[in-house]
């Protein structure tokens, strides 16, 4: 490719540079001041609270749109990216948040969309394009079948996909949005290897994630931004986390507490017993008391969600009783579930958890509807906004009124609107599933409080996260889950990233029970 | 390395390298399924009735399902994007009635009016294409409106009187003529046979094809992939609109008139074929190939009942009723796959 001729002898010391852009769109002023320079051969991770302009960066470096101000420059030349073949072309490549995959076509299609090998003009080569795709997988190490549908595979082999659809444009620069949010510590140690392996002294990363482990793992410098301005950028070697946080936020957090440990005393209000589903789960037992947190930690595919699912009887259950209080209930739906007052939090927000073009008030009212907002099947329109508003207030959601439509909130004020329609109708039991992905520090240092308020106000609360440290600061208990089976339960003093993963790795499928390995 | 493929292993393989020829296996048996189905059908009438598995019947089967067909495969390309064209069927009328015009007022040479014809249907696609791609108009609002101004302007040009053929006697013979010699199968069987290949061709093997998928799969993916989303739209439109003015050709040929006010309804049952033949309306899966076989289940369905006298409003009812069977058979297929 023409490019890497150019590469050979850099232009500049930097191989991409973001001078004083600013983009605005109606009511927003997204980016102003903003300022980022890459490297050569390293990875700059990029962070900010949601709704520091990160994503509109990225649509502007893609193409998508054009900044109001300012200029970028590749390897020392003016880039002006006027679509994203363009930008791809030019040696950008962007890996975005939301998965952009085509779910009906294969690997191999989705790999080279755009450009597939063709014969004639017009013509596609299949056989040309799976030796392509197989050539490139092969070359990344990654275990992909190219003939598969992508519909068909696990959501971290997805991401795997993606990252190579962007590897094989071969890049100079790589930006990488939150590439992990779908993935285990196992898969993300898989992902930073790869990430090595691409950078050379041609290439550089732009790196955005939220979890600060990861940078501290991966990143060379860190470039903190804030309402759409530039704020500092600082080596990682130098620089401990709770400064980076601080800087993002603009404030200094809490030190993480850690919880106390499981409260006897307490009465047990779920008991889940033999629970099975055809698919996966395999006589899974646990109880969960009132006032605690117990968390299901496991990786990938263990069964975590499946678990919360089956409860609740959004999966059908082939064996196993549920008993709340004591009483066996039959919870074949949802609504059964709601009605015992068991809600589910799904990880899957957007899509599961808010109707995105209603507003908060209509978002917050809906479970409990029928029971405390009509009148003979009229809605009483005032006693829902009252609602809303109280939980507005009360969960601390910013949104400028109670109609404000959810989709213009950011995700962890849609997250707390999900809370809110729980609180409202006065769930005992919580199951929260991701509760804080695509969440930035700060909202997940309120999730994380509001999620103590409850368990100390004694609800009882069972938390799936992926985020082990998350798992580990917010639990009474972690239950831990490996091939749809229990494998432990640990106390949060005995529970640690090590004893955790040790748990998370155990293969159920051997009679004797080996040492696990850790993912390192 | 290999450290990256054992790390990777650990977290991610379960599933082998044969997932991708089960998936395309799947996808086989479900067109067989459908065409099973046609297959029963078959045999059902062929049992009921003495009449209904001859030569004769046979073959005035295939050539009932020309226009529906002709209008299915088109729209097979459209609804795989995500999209719908609800213009189809007076669309067709529109380019009937404008191929007599070409021929029967204009006095055009045979060739020249149903080329004409035909293009005026791309012309119908291309403006339904820059509605839907480029004024980003949802493709139901884009094509009803279409549907409206065709059947309109279909009855202005021609002020609500058939046209007929009479003038150009070999006009007719492009539906009934039978090109084949010693096959009794008229040529309008043959031309959308002809229109099939091609157009599994260009879906299955062309870029076109390739993005017409990508995009109902999912079209903002495709066009951060640097694919010209709005270009290919309107190309995929176009096509499926030329696939009206072949219709509009067809029909008029068989009755040897333009009729103007016929056409509505025509692009439900098209519809319906595409959907009986397993293209999804939500976008990115389909096939010709189970677009024929929808609209011979309804032809044949109507031809069967047809012999065996059950009444004409009767034979709606078993038709919707199959469409229900079809579409649910289809969706538990899917979720126990």
């Amino acid at each position: 490719m023409s490019e890497h001729a150019m590469g050979g002898q850099p232009m500049s010391d930097y191989l991409l540079e973001v001078e004083d852009v600013a983009k605005g769109f109606p009511g927003v002023q997204a980016l102003d001041g903003m300022h980022l320079n890459l490297r050569y051969g390293e990875v700059l991770a990029v962070v900010g609270e949601n709704g520091a302009g990160k994503s509109t960066l990225m649509k502007l470096l893609s193409g998508i749109h054009e900044p109001d101000r300012g200029q970028f420059r590749l390897g020392g030349a003016p880039y002006l990216p006027t679509d994203p073949r363009h930008a791809l072309a030019a040696g950008v490549s962007i890996i975005h948040q939301e998965f952009n995959l085509m779910p009906h076509l294969t690997v191999a299609q989705n790999l080279f969309i755009g450009r597939e090998p063709r014969t004639a003009g017009v013509l596609l080569s299949e056989r040309a394009l799976n030796r392509a795709a197989a050539e490139l997988v092969d070359r990344l190490g990654l275990a992909l079948d190219v003939r598969a549908l992508v519909g068909n595979l696990t959501v971290a082999k997805q991401q795997l996909v993606e990252i190579a659809k962007a590897l094989a444009y071969e890049p100079r620069v790589l930006i990488m949005d939150e590439p992990t949010a779908a993935l285990n510590d196992a898969e993300v140690a898989a992902l930073h290897d790869l990430i090595r392996r691409f950078v050379t002294d041609r290439t550089g990363v732009i790196y955005i994630s939220h979890r600060m482990e990861e940078l501290k793992a991966i990143s060379d410098r860190i470039t903190v931004i804030r309402d759409g301005r530039f704020v500092r950028t600082l080596d990682t070697a130098l620089t401990k986390m709770p400064e980076v946080i601080s800087l993002m936020v603009g404030r200094e957090l809490a030190a993480d507490a850690q919880p106390v440990g499981v409260r006897e005393d307490r009465e047990v209000v779920l008991r889940v017993s033999g629970l099975a589903t055809k698919p996966l789960l395999r006589d899974v037992s646990f109880e969960l008391r009132g006032g605690e947190i117990l968390g299901l930690a496991g990786l990938m595919g263990a069964g975590r969600t499946e678990v919360a699912r089956a409860v609740v009887g959004a999966d059908r259950r082939t064996a196993g009783t549920i008993e709340l209080r004591g009483c066996p209930i039959a919870v074949r739906n949802p609504a059964d579930a709601a009605k015992h007052r068991i809600g589910y939090l799904s990880e899957d927000r957007k899509h599961l958890g808010l109707l995105l073009e209603q507003d908060v008030a209509a978002n917050v009212a809906l479970p409990s509807l029928a029971e405390r907002f009509s009148n003979y099947g009229v809605v009483d329109v005032a006693a829902v906004r009252r609602t809303a508003r109280e939980m507005v207030a009360r969960l601390g959601i910013r949104t400028p009124s109670e109609r404000q439509v959810t989709k213009n909130l950011s995700g962890g004020n849609q997250q707390k609107v999900v809370i809110a329609k729980w609180l409202v109708k006065d769930c005992d039991v919580l199951i929260f599933d991701e509760p804080t992905r695509g969440i930035d520090v700060g909202a997940k240092a309120e999730i994380y409080d509001l999620l103590n308020d409850l368990a100390a106000a004694g609800k009882s609360i069972i938390m799936i996260s992926s985020e082990l440290p998350e798992v580990l600061r917010m639990s009474h208990r972690v239950l831990v889950m490996s091939e749809g089976r229990v494998s432990g339960v640990l106390d949060a003093a005995e529970a640690t990233q090590e004893s955790v993963m040790a748990l998370a790795t155990t293969r159920h499928d051997r009679t004797v029970p080996t040492a696990p390995e850790a993912p390192k | 390395m290999s450290t990256i493929k054992t790390t990777a292993d650990a977290g991610l393989a379960q599933a082998g390298p044969t997932e991708g020829r089960l998936s395309a296996l799947k996808d086989r048996l479900q067109q067989l399924l459908a065409f099973a189905s046609l297959l029963t059908i078959v045999v059902f009438f062929s049992f009921a009735s003495p009449i209904f598995f001859t030569y004769p019947n046979i073959t005035s089967i295939l050539f009932s399902t020309v226009v529906i067909g002709t209008l299915a495969v088109g729209t097979t390309f459209v609804i795989i994007t995500g999209g719908i064209d609800l213009s189809i069927g007076t669309g067709m009328a529109l380019c009937a009635v404008m191929s007599g015009v070409f021929i029967v007022n204009w006095g055009l040479p045979l060739g020249v009016g149903v080329l004409c014809a035909v293009l005026f249907g791309g012309l119908i696609g291309l403006v339904n294409g820059f509605n839907v791609a480029f004024l980003k108009l949802p493709p139901f609002i884009a094509t009803l409106a279409m549907m409206l101004v065709a059947q309109g302007l279909a009855l202005v040009i021609s002020h609500s009187a058939p046209i007929y053929f009479t003038s150009s006697p070999g006009y007719v013979k492009i539906s009934t003529g039978k090109l084949i010699p010693g096959l009794d199968l008229p040529n309008a069987v043959l031309i959308l046979l002809a229109g099939c290949v091609v157009s599994g061709l260009v879906l299955g093997k062309t870029v076109l094809g390739r993005y017409t998928y990508s995009i109902g799969s999912n079209e903002l993916a495709t066009a951060l992939s640097g694919v010209n989303v709005r270009r290919w739209k309107l190309v995929i439109y176009t096509l499926a609109g030329l696939f009206i003015g072949l219709a509009g050709v067809l029909i008029s040929a068989r009755l040897g008139s333009a009729q103007p006010a016929t056409g509505a309804g025509y692009e439900l049952q098209a519809i319906a074929a595409v959907v009986i033949g397993g293209t999804s309306l939500a976008g990115g899966k389909g096939s010709i190939l189970g677009t024929v076989i929808g609209a011979l289940i309804i032809s044949v369905l109507n031809n069967g009942l047809q012999i065996m006298s059950i009444e004409q409003e009767w034979q709606k009812v078993i038709l919707g009723l199959v469409i229900l069977v079809a579409v649910y058979a289809d969706m538990v297929r899917k979720k126990e796959a």
